[in-house]
């Protein structure tokens, strides 16, 4: 059984934000108006930090994305009322819409803020609409959503494999924000096959893991800048 | 000079058989009130959680908060009741009552708040076929639900006596009364039954009580967010709770006694007793308070430290500021003092305690959200007028929870203050005696 996780090397991300628009277009995360945006109900399955490192005339700013870390020890999973998020297998945590009932005590139990809550029915704009990916279901009001690393891809990619009769492997799967980055500074793959590029990067002395310290076993890493590269 | 047993009974029934034009004008206004929220939860089930004034990363906000206010106002009846009874404390019979009602009132309150917080509540059901036991808010449901059965029964059963005389009475609703008085006709068998039920359900009452509390504030403590993970959550969510319990109590007794002139029964005597109660819980809340925070600042650690910060100079050191006045200072400072703890004394007191002690939990459930470890865009949490609007349903049904029960059955125990007028002088007596020292025959010296 694989454990799906993802790398991304600070070093190479420009912060461009494509992998949150890649995202948005494959999920069919909603498209929250501006003014309630700036109340804070914007949803975004990858988020982009930006934060600032020092201060002037020393300070830089730095932007890179921020989605679900698969925590193999995920507080959300832990908190659940109703088996509305859970961790699959293959590590990845699903959600199930249509059984969350909106307590929203996964999104105040994880300890990354990267759940997003529909506070009011979904909406796109007109011409968006009839472009929502068929492969992925819209989520009503009222319920929790996040990154699920693409779940409908893997579930293809299982099929696919399975008709063909050979394993599946990370050429089979990837999900849509590891495509759609042009720096290339994405990775995605097998943590427990040791040869695959992320079991060995997510090995490496500049691998980190966010708040690792709390023991909840994230499965995305990030790769620190290089001393003197200090984006 | 000890009033006629007939005298008692026409005093603490009058507010029931006789029914003044006042009463009509603040039911009119309660469902007034209780209209506006049912309209304002309207607004929320038709568009979303959107009308509220939640968002991310504060997804929690007024109706948690108000959960747990609710919820800790609770204690005061039915545990309260039960420690006064089991601890033989005779100034307890006009209390008692009062303190049952409350806990009975605003659990149902209480309880729904987290069902009015659900952004989809329409799948209520699925807490029962799909529940998860290791979730904290299961261990609500269950310990909810058992001391909202515990103490509507443990309101109920005392009351037997009462409704059984309203019904020799003949008052109307007369169905009412004959279905709930349960066929008493206060034989001596009757009464022994009575005894030991009520015994039995006020030591079953106390654990429950005690885990209600305990279990809400898991809700927090079991997650590993700042501020909220902590072990001495448990003992100091119940200490606040029985302390809002009680100030609110004090409200409750203070307004019913003016307002149904009953001061020749619930005296400042009983008041009096009553606020050392409420000192001693203002100085356990104090020392809980304080020992959480030291430990937090203390040691230090950054995550932490944020939230301790913001509450103490940043966005929240008005209602932090404000909560330690009205919870610590205040309370500590009148009720010591016999010449300050007078009935307005205590009423100002419990007024400020139970502000105090909402935003005690302001104080909690916010500034946590509000500062995510990780950089997160902040939005500051203001609650709309929809979440205000089902504070003020809340309120509301509380208050009319009150006037309903004071139309239908005694504020004051009837049968408990008569027999306290016969008995308990001579129970007292014989009780001092016994703890005299014994006059044994003179050992013979060796």
């Amino acid at each position: 059984m694989p454990r799906w996780g993802m790398v991304i090397d600070l070093d190479r991300c420009t912060g461009c934000g494509s992998c949150a628009a890649a995202c948005q277009a494959e999920n069919n995360v909603p498209v929250v108006p501006k003014e309630e945006a700036r109340k804070g109900r914007s949803m975004g399955w990858v988020r982009m930090v930006h934060e600032v490192e020092g201060v002037f005339p020393d300070a830089h700013v730095r932007s890179y994305p921020r989605i679900c870390m698969h925590c193999d020890k995920a507080p959300c999973t832990y908190v659940c009322p109703v088996h509305a998020t859970y961790r699959e297998d293959d590590g990845l945590i699903a959600q199930i819409y249509p059984q969350c009932i909106g307590c929203r005590y996964c999104m105040a139990a994880c300890p990354y803020t990267v759940k997003t809550f529909n506070w009011y029915a979904p909406q796109w704009p007109e011409d968006l609409r009839d472009a929502c990916n068929p492969d992925v279901s819209l989520r009503p009001k009222g319920v929790v959503e996040k990154c699920t690393f693409c779940s409908h891809r893997r579930q293809i990619a299982k099929e696919q494999a399975r008709a063909e009769g050979r394993p599946m492997t990370e050429r089979d799967y990837q999900p849509a924000c590891v495509e759609a980055c042009p720096a290339e500074a994405m990775f995605f793959g097998d943590l427990d096959q040791p040869t695959s590029r992320v079991a060995q990067l997510s090995a490496s002395p500049r691998a980190e893991r966010l708040r690792d310290e709390l023991g909840t076993e994230p499965k995305v890493s990030y790769l620190r800048t290089r001393s003197g590269h200090e984006a | 000079m000890k009033p006629e047993p007939d005298r008692i009974e026409a005093d603490l029934l009058r507010s029931i058989e006789h029914t003044g034009p006042g009463f009509y004008v603040v039911l009119a206004f309660l469902l007034g009130v209780i209209a506006w929220g049912f309209y304002a939860y309207w607004t929320q089930l038709v568009h979303g959680l959107g009308v509220t004034g939640m968002q991310e990363p504060v997804t929690w906000g007024m109706y948690i908060i108000n959960f747990v206010f609710f919820i800790g106002i609770s204690h005061a009846g039915t545990l309260i009741s039960a420690i006064l009874r089991l601890s033989k404390a005779e100034w307890r019979r006009p209390i008692t009552r009062m303190a049952e009602v409350i806990t009975a009132i605003v659990l149902a309150i209480g309880g729904l708040h987290p069902i009015i917080d659900l952004g989809r509540p329409d799948r209520l059901l699925h807490l029962f076929y799909n529940g998860r036991l290791q979730s904290p808010l299961l261990w609500d449901i269950t310990s909810i639900t058992a001391y909202f059965t515990a103490s509507t029964i443990y309101l109920f059963v005392p009351m037997i006596p009462d409704i059984a005389r309203l019904r020799d009475r003949g008052v109307r609703p007369r169905w009412l009364y004959e279905v709930l008085s349960w066929g008493w006709q206060g034989t001596p068998e009757q009464r022994r039954v009575l005894d030991r039920a009520i015994t039995i359900l006020m030591v079953m009452v106390i654990p429950i009580a005690v885990s209600v509390h305990t279990v809400i504030s898991f809700i927090f403590a079991m997650t590993l967010q700042p501020g909220w993970h902590s072990t001495i959550f448990g003992p100091y969510f119940v200490v606040g709770a029985i302390y809002s319990g009680i100030a609110t109590l004090f409200i409750v007794m203070i307004v019913l006694r003016k307002v149904h002139s009953l001061g020749g029964y619930l005296k400042e005597v009983h008041l009096r007793q009553l606020s050392r109660l409420l000192l001693v819980m203002a100085i356990l809340w104090s020392y809980f308070t304080f020992a959480e925070y030291l430990t937090g600042y203390y040691g230090g650690e950054p995550t932490e430290m944020k939230i301790i910060l913001y509450k103490f100079t940043g966005r929240f050191a008005w209602p932090f500021w404000l909560m330690v006045f009205l919870n610590a200072f205040l309370p500590v400072i009148v009720l010591s003092f016999r010449r300050l703890c007078t009935t307005t004394g205590i009423l100002v007191v419990s007024i400020g305690v139970t502000i105090g002690m909402w935003l005690e939990r302001l104080n909690i459930v916010v500034p946590t959200l509000e500062n995510p470890a990780l950089s997160f865009p902040l939005h500051l949490y203001l609650p709309s007028w929809v979440e205000w609007g089902i504070f003020a349903w809340g309120v509301a049904v509380f208050c009319l929870g009150f006037l309903l029960f004071g139309k239908f059955f005694p504020l004051i125990s009837v049968w408990e203050t008569e027999e306290g007028l016969e008995r308990s002088v001579s129970e007292v007596d014989e009780r001092l005696e016994s703890y005299q020292p014994d006059v044994a025959e003179p050992s013979v010296a060796v």
